[in-house]
């Protein structure tokens, strides 16, 4: 039988829930009827707005899709505009103020205290620059992944921005694939380097040359989520450049058909993809969803691929890079992808200036500014901005990624930013990585939702609880080793509830034992591998250490984790349009 | 007013008659409850797999771990509050850090199934 959400969706969903949220937001809050709320909550996902977690009722995450995280000229500044006007929170958050914008691993943009009465004049701000917050949460094409520097890139064979561009717009809004069973996570990649992450989205296209023609081969049915980790599996086809919009049209078909709507749990592909396996997926494309023959798949490039590969080159896009047109493209890192509001306005005043004005994101939660002008060069890294998102930072602070977390999101179990901020800061002032090693990943999840990607990093963090001293603390467990690259690997989970206190000096300990044994310039990904579980044990044990986490209790039980009065019961929300708390009925 | 349990976004919570009750990331203590075999079980909620109403009973199978031994698994039914009067339907929701014995099976169906 079909879930309460697909009863929901059946009857209201997708372009037409706008009309509606238009009304509640002209009426406030109180407007939308109270047995009511589960099913527009789940609606308005569609429309980019995600209900934040319990205790801040009536105030909502938004999402802006940005495809493979290109922000054109003119956009960033009103991103800026409306995260300064509409994203302040009642309380400010200690180490990013009250208003500030997330990079996201998905390279989209998200923002946090948006109330419903405002989204008419967001959404109306937005559109005037071509944004938009369809489809960025939602069952249905989420906002498209790729290489983030496609189209200015030395590494590439195809430019995929063109591509991943037409299946945004030929996706987004599209009725016929505007309800799927799940969310639909598609990437393009068009570079050696396999910087589109392909392995772990539900879609990929990955460069691939057949009978002397660049294409794309095509695999299925990867993600992250739930402890039920996948890679995108190969299914045997190729198509050119001008029939990618064809495979997406029939995979998404194909989702939308046979993906299981009566189990959320059940429903992504990847959970189709082990039941059925990649030849029949790609018979039952080819046979029903598709009226061309499907080609083969072609000769791919994966042997070539550096990004989060492992290897000693850095796997990311921080950094200075020239372009085919001689302009450079100079990658900044932001730390845990969270940029302060004055920080956004700045940015986008610097790729004006130096730049075309275009930015985008990378799903390592950085920021690059395209285009700077070779003659200018060296006055664009004199800028001060890039002394706080620096293009050389330190690998504690380059590699590291952390999700939303106890702050505002419903799933999870523990603080994640602020920690990961302090985590990196620690450990760049107290740990030495051996000789060699420029690239070190830490990603941080809240949860087994598993949002900042921890399965492929060196070392994944992911939140759980434990007990110290009798007392309930928040934790991690601790995996090694994951990462990306022609054969992706996956962490292995290591350490299991380390109290969050103790972690940076786990991390200390464990690399003073990867120094000490590794052989020559082996590496850590390297040397993970060549260790069983329990070698990997016995290597380090996590320990107290001058690190101090203020965030060690339970923040989920507090309102919001850093307000002076974090009391649940001193919550203001449910608010009117001016933060103020409505009368409650009880 | 039948009273209407489910869970939401992903497990991340309980919704009973349209507001949010019951929430992942709390532990909560299980007696007799074979999910492993510390007595008691000190159990991490990380995602709401199943819910069901028994009168006055809000009933709930929980996805998690024993935070002492490591056991990962589904508890089998536990209440998470009442409702008592289902004409007001409102919600008391239990001490999740008392003491809970889950039960093999509830007696009503799961209203979602
Ligand atoms: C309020 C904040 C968020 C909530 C409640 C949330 C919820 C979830 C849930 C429920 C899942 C697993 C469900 C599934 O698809 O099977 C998930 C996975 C994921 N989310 Fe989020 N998420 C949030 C923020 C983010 C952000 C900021 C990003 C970056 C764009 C993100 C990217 C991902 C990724 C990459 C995965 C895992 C990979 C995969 O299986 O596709 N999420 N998220
Ligand atoms: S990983 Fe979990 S805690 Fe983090 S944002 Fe995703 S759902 Fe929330
Ligand atoms: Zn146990």
């Amino acid at each position: 039988m079909p879930t309460k959400v697909e009863n929901w969706k059946d009857e209201v969903y997708g372009n037409e829930i706008r009309d509606r949220l238009m009304e509640f937001a002209e009426e406030g809050w109180d407007a939308i009827p109270e047995d009511e709320h589960d099913a527009w909550f789940e609606r308005f996902k569609w429309w980019g707005l995600y209900h934040q977690r319990s205790g801040q009722e009536s105030y909502f995450m938004m999402r802006i899709g940005t495809p493979n995280g290109v922000i054109e000229p003119g956009q960033l500044e009103v991103i800026a505009e409306v995260a300064d006007k509409y994203a302040r929170g009642p309380e400010e958050n200690p180490e990013f103020g009250d208003a500030y914008c997330d990079w996201t691993t998905r390279q989209s943009i998200q923002l946090h205290w948006i109330k419903i009465e405002d989204v008419p004049e967001i959404f109306e701000l937005l559109e005037s620059v071509g944004l938009s917050t369809q489809q960025a949460c939602g069952d249905s094409w989420r906002n498209i992944v790729g290489c983030p520097v496609a189209g200015k890139d030395k590494h590439e064979h195809i430019d995929a921005w063109p591509i991943a561009e037409d299946l945004h717009e030929t996706f987004k809004g599209d009725d016929d694939y505007a309800n799927l069973p799940r969310k639909w996570k598609v990437s393009v990649t068009g570079c050696d380097q396999g910087c589109g992450q392909g392995d772990i989205n539900d879609l990929a296209y990955e460069p691939a040359e057949k009978d002397g023609e660049l294409g794309f081969n095509v695999r299925v049915g990867g993600g992250l989520s739930r402890k039920e980790p996948r890679l995108a599996r190969d299914i045997d086809v190729w198509v050119p450049p001008e029939k990618a919009a064809d495979i997406g049209h029939g995979m998404s078909a194909l989702f939308r058909e046979y993906g299981d709507r009566d189990d959320r749990f059940n429903a992504r592909i990847k959970f189709l993809m082990d039941e059925w396996g990649p030849e029949k997926m790609r018979s039952v494309l080819q046979e029903e969803f598709v009226d061309f023959e499907l080609p083969r798949a072609g000769e791919d490039m994966r042997d070539q691929y550096t990004y989060n590969a492992g290897g000693n080159e850095h796997g990311d896009h921080v950094g200075v890079h020239e372009q085919p047109d001689g302009n450079y493209y100079v990658g900044l890192n932001v730390l845990v992808g969270r940029m302060g509001v004055d920080d956004v306005y700045e940015l986008a005043e610097i790729a004006e200036e130096y730049g075309s004005g275009e930015v985008r994101l990378t799903q390592r939660q950085n920021v690059i500014v395209t285009d700077v002008d070779s003659d200018r060069l060296d006055a664009f890294l004199d800028e001060p901005l890039l002394d706080d998102y620096s293009p050389d930072p330190h690998p504690f602070m380059r590699g590291s990624i952390a999700c939303t977390g106890t702050e505002f999101c419903s799933l999870s179990i523990v603080e994640t930013k602020n920690r990961q901020v302090r985590y990196a800061r620690w450990l760049k002032d107290n740990v030495s990585l051996p000789g060699g090693v420029e690239d070190f990943h830490i990603h941080l999840s809240g949860c087994t939702a598993s949002c900042a990607q921890p399965q492929i990093a060196d070392i994944s963090l992911r939140g759980m609880k434990t007990r110290k001293d009798g007392e309930p603390v928040e934790a991690f467990d601790i995996g090694l080793g994951g990462g990306l690259g022609e054969n992706p690997q996956f962490a292995d989970w290591v350490e299991m509830r380390v109290a969050a206190d103790e972690v940076p000096g786990y991390i200390e300990n464990l690399l003073d034992a990867f120094e000490a044994e590794r052989e020559g310039d082996e590496t850590f990904r390297e040397f993970v591998a060549d260790r069983d579980e329990e070698a990997l044990q016995s290597l380090a044990d996590p320990e107290e250490t001058s690190y101090d986490d203020p965030y060690l209790g339970n923040t989920k039980m507090t309102w919001y984790p850093y307000a002076e009065d974090s009391d649940m019961q001193s919550s203001p929300a449910p608010t009117d349009a001016n933060d103020e708390p409505l009368p409650s009925d009880d | 007013m039948t009273t209407d349990v489910h869970q939401l976004d992903d497990g991340a919570w309980i919704s009973v008659n349209d507001s949010r009750e019951v929430n992942v990331s709390d532990l909560w203590l299980l007696a007799e409850s074979e999910f492993c075999r510390c007595e008691p079980t000190d159990f991490l909620a990380e995602g709401f797999v199943d819910t069901g109403v028994d009168p006055p009973n809000i009933q709930a199978r929980i996805a998690g771990r024993c935070i002492a031994c490591g056991t990962e698994g589904v508890t089998d039914w536990l209440t998470v509050g009442r409702v008592i009067d289902p004409e007001s339907g409102e919600f008391y929701g239990v001490v999740h850090d008392s003491v809970h014995i889950p039960e093999k099976r509830h007696r009503l169906a799961d209203p979602e199934q």
